[in-house]
């Protein structure tokens, strides 16, 4: 177990380094994409609280990262401070996905699942007809970069850094909150609600939030989404958003801490990388994600688990054979 | 007044198209809790395995049962086969999400190997404007609605009245109880796959010369057939009937007296406001929730 935990910290370590170091390698394009896996992960952090710890079905958390795109292209280019839009954005998917999280109260599972995404796909209407506020099918363009501690964000490779200093301080924040007696209600709620409810677990206020949080989260990644592409349209958070965030916290492993990073990082950087593939990479991508849940259904984390587990119980199993060994032997 | 009856009329035409997709989707639903968010690009592709066969030189006719042919092969013994029967031990969602992989995959092999571009697809039906109670109505529209209708009543004589569809119900209500009657379980199973790749080889055929064939053009109609399915009932053949007709003409009527920009946002409405207040569906019988 112990070995177990210096690989943990090592590979963290080494993670955490090439993150910094590497984008000074990179040119502009590069930068983009790592910056839109940093982004990414933050949404689908949000949602594998949601869906992987408190085990509530969503399929709107596209939606979610269009409002917070949203809020942040229409507030900068009027002027408004980044800091100011991201508070908003948090705000205001707080407040809609509270409401939207009133439906799994009442229903479950696949249920759930329809009301958001009817719910998703609203949104998108919104989005895209609603031209006063969002200037519909034309989109905003020239979303500006912040300014922050008078230092302009403008070029790639410092915006790349905000986004992975924000990605730094929402692991922080949720690996904090899974620890906390709220994280632990989330996996009561998962696991049992029934049982959850007789421990006394306000389990209607903790679906609630698990929705909120998770939504928040999803606002968090709109905030930063709109800075990075720097132009705004309905397009990107179609119902098709959603379904890839989904896909990228069950191919991750939904549950595991470190299911949307990895997620994020096989959505965003594989197609990518099988660029070369020429027009096939999404087809191989789709492939690949198919091949990979009929192999292991709980994702890329669920077959590392399933490994530890096995080699913990065997190593179990051999300490108590040798205990008995020895007992067997002094008596 | 005679708008109103052409809106009708071509509101239940499409309507019949979406009934016959969201029924298969309940059918996989109910016989192996497959949720298949591809349905709608089940229907978009043997359209392009008709266009193939055509292409070869085959006259439309036959064109259109190798279509079929390959759509059972493909998307009812190849997909039970490959995904959903090494995936449903797991549960519900893993197969879901396998099936939006699906979907994805799908779109991208017809636009890789095929074409991007919009084809045009032959019609069945001629379509010739007749003039009943001073509204016009399309042959189309009619034709569309009569083929639909046909599929169905034979679909409903199948499970109803043949002992084939007697077991294939039994299966659906209790699998266990089922295979101790004697009931070739898995057999059954199968054929509900195969009755899914045969209702969408039709929808395909119907709707194809509607929309033109294209890699998108699952997309809404996919929605579409969900939207159906849930509304009806989902676990009720019956409800999907009544869920896609009903869905057909509100889309219409949305589209003429709401607003064309919101007319999507009506059966959303309608698909949210019946999960809250009548989760089984309009027709559905109260299913056991899983806690």
């Amino acid at each position: 177990m112990n070995l177990d935990r210096i690989i943990l910290l090592v590979s963290l370590f080494v993670a955490t380094a090439v993150l910094i170091v590497l984008p000074f390698q990179l040119g502009r394009y590069g930068l983009y994409i790592l910056s839109m896996w940093a982004v990414m992960a933050i949404g689908a952090i949000g949602l594998n609280l949601t869906l992987g710890y408190a085990g509530q079905v969503s399929l709107a958390q596209g939606a979610f990262v269009g409002i917070g795109a949203y809020s942040a292209a229409i507030l900068t280019t009027n002027h408004w401070p980044m800091s100011v839009a991201v508070l908003v954005a948090i705000a205001l998917c707080f407040a809609v996905g509270w409401i939207l999280g009133y439906p799994a109260l009442r229903v479950q599972h696949h249920y759930l699942a329809f009301v958001t995404l009817a719910f998703s796909t609203l949104a998108y209407l919104v989005f895209r007809n609603e031209e006063w506020l969002t200037k519909g099918i034309y989109g905003i363009s020239d979303v500006p970069r912040p300014v922050l501690l008078g230092f302009k964000m403008q070029s790639p490779l410092r915006f790349y850094f905000l986004c992975l200093a924000s990605l730094g301080i929402v692991t922080l924040l949720v690996g904090w909150l899974i620890r906390s007696p709220w994280g632990r209600a989330f996996v009561a709620l998962r696991e049992n609600p029934i049982r959850a409810l007789s421990l006394g677990i306000d389990t209607r206020r903790y679906t609630l939030m698990a929705f909120a949080i998770g939504s928040a989260l999803g606002g968090v990644c709109g905030a930063l989404y709109a800075p990075l592409v720097e132009f705004i349209d309905p397009t990107p958070f179609t119902l098709g958003l959603s379904l890839n965030l989904l896909m990228m916290v069950i191919v991750g492993g939904a549950g595991f801490f470190a299911g949307p990073f990895l997620g994020a990082a096989i959505s965003v950087l594989l197609p990518e990388w099988l660029r070369f593939t020429e027009g096939y990479y999404l087809l191989i991508y789709a492939v690949f994600v198919m091949g990979l849940l009929i192999y292991s259904p709980t994702g890329l984390l669920g077959i590392l688990d399933k490994y530890l587990t096995a080699r913990s119980t065997k190593k179990a199993s051999a300490a108590r054979a040798s205990a008995t060994a020895t007992f067997g032997a002094q008596s | 007044m005679s708008t109103l009856i052409n809106l009708i009329i071509s509101g239940l035409a499409t309507g019949s198209i979406y009934a016959l997709v969201a029924i298969g989707f309940t059918l996989l639903w109910q016989t192996s809790q497959t949720i298949n968010f591809a349905q709608g690009e089940f229907v978009m592709l043997p359209a392009f395995f008709m266009l193939a066969a055509m292409n070869a030189g085959f006259p439309f006719w036959a064109a259109i049962l190798i279509g079929m042919a390959l759509s059972m092969l493909i998307l009812g013994v190849a997909f039970k086969r490959m995904l959903v029967d090494p995936m449903l031990k797991h549960g519900v969602l893993p197969l879901a999400i396998a099936t939006m992989a699906l979907s994805l995959a799908m779109k991208e092999s017809v636009k890789q190997f095929y074409s991007a571009e919009a084809q045009p697809f032959p019609s069945l039906i001629p379509s010739i404007d007749l003039h009943v109670l001073g509204a016009v109505v399309s042959t189309q529209s009619l034709g569309v609605l009569a083929v639909g209708i046909g599929a169905v009543v034979a679909l409903q004589f199948l499970l109803t009245r043949t002992s084939v569809g007697h077991q294939m119900q039994a299966t659906a209500q209790n699998p266990t109880t089922a295979r101790i009657l004697g009931i070739p379980v898995e057999r059954m199973i199968m054929y509900s796959f195969l009755i899914n790749a045969g209702l969408v080889a039709i929808a395909s055929v119907l709707v194809t010369p509607l929309y033109l064939a294209k890699f998108t053009s699952g997309e809404t109609l996919g929605l579409a057939a969900f939207i159906a399915a849930i509304v009806g009932g989902f676990n009720q053949v019956r409800g999907a009937i009544v869920g896609g007709l009903l869905l057909g003409v509100v889309d219409n009527l949305a589209a003429t007296y709401i607003s064309t920009q919101y007319r999507a946002a009506v059966p959303l409405m309608l698909l949210i406001a019946v999960i809250l207040f009548r989760p089984q569906g309009l027709l559905g019988s109260a299913e056991e929730r899983t806690v």
